[in-house]
């Protein structure tokens, strides 16, 4: 119970701690107009999210399976983030952005679903070789 | 501006967010049972809600959003407490389960419900800022 906590705490300190880099990046070279930041972070993060399962799934005895909480709801959880999205909707929004606001909620879901699918097919092409 | 300080400080936010998440999630499970992702569903809403009432407090106060604290609390804490990787693992479970109107229904409810809490959020928290600091002189 409390190695879990323990587990979550660390891997969300270094999910955020990469995505906070990852967004200061983005934002940098690409320009404050769009949140490339979290939508990277948040695509990324569900196709690893959903290869790190399936792995975990196929591997019951490996690494990942074994440090499932400090990569799953750990890593993958802080790296991601769903409140920041919300919130960036909103500032579009607010900006008198509302096309691009509703740009960046479809691209962003489409992403999601279509990283956490991707992942899921590469960790099970990688089991049937 | 990406600095040594502002990094340890969403590290630490995001550890805290990241645990109270289990907890939350953990709470919910219990009582709402694991057929529909009801701890995610709780933990990303009130997640919104909250940080959609931080940026009303920074905006009502004219603070800056490149600052220690809003990194801490923002990015690090409420960031690393809603997560969008569980959010599309389920719902893309729930579609291999053959549950396509429970995906589909997941992932609509996160999205537009996301969205609202955080205006609903931001509003609260900008009228509460604002009637205090006017109170306050």
């Amino acid at each position: 119970m409390l190695k879990a906590y323990a587990a979550v705490g660390l891997g969300g300190a270094l999910g955020a701690g990469l995505r906070h880099v990852i967004a200061m990046s983005a934002w940098q070279t690409l320009g404050p107009w769009f949140p490339w930041g979290t939508l990277m972070v948040n695509v990324i993060g569900s196709g690893l999210i959903a290869w790190l399962a399936a792995h975990a799934l196929t591997h019951p005895q490996g690494h990942v399976s074994r440090w499932h909480h400090f990569w799953l709801a750990g890593f993958c959880g802080g790296f991601t983030t769903f409140s920041l999205f919300s919130l960036e909707a909103l500032l579009l929004w607010q900006r008198g952005q509302a096309v691009l606001a509703a740009f960046y909620v479809l691209l962003s879901v489409s992403g999601w679903i279509l990283g956490a699918y991707v992942g899921h097919i590469l960790a099970s092409q990688k089991h049937r070789h | 501006m990406l600095t040594a300080t502002g990094l340890i400080g969403v590290m630490l936010g995001g550890a805290v967010g990241a645990m109270l998440r289990l907890w939350v999630g953990n709470a919910v499970t219990r009582r709402a049972g694991t057929r529909f992702p009801w701890g995610t569903l709780v933990v990303n809403l009130s997640a919104a809600f909250l940080l959609g009432v931080a940026f009303g407090v920074w905006q009502a106060l004219e603070m800056s959003l490149d600052s220690l604290g809003w990194e801490v609390a923002a990015v690090g804490l409420l960031g690393g407490y809603s997560t969008v990787s569980s959010l599309s693992l389920q719902t893309l479970t729930l579609w291999q389960q053959t549950r396509r109107q429970a995906a589909i229904g997941y992932l609509l409810i996160s999205a537009t419900g996301g969205i609202a809490v955080a205006v609903l959020g931001y509003l609260t928290g900008y009228e509460t800022s604002d009637a205090l600091a006017q109170a306050l002189g």
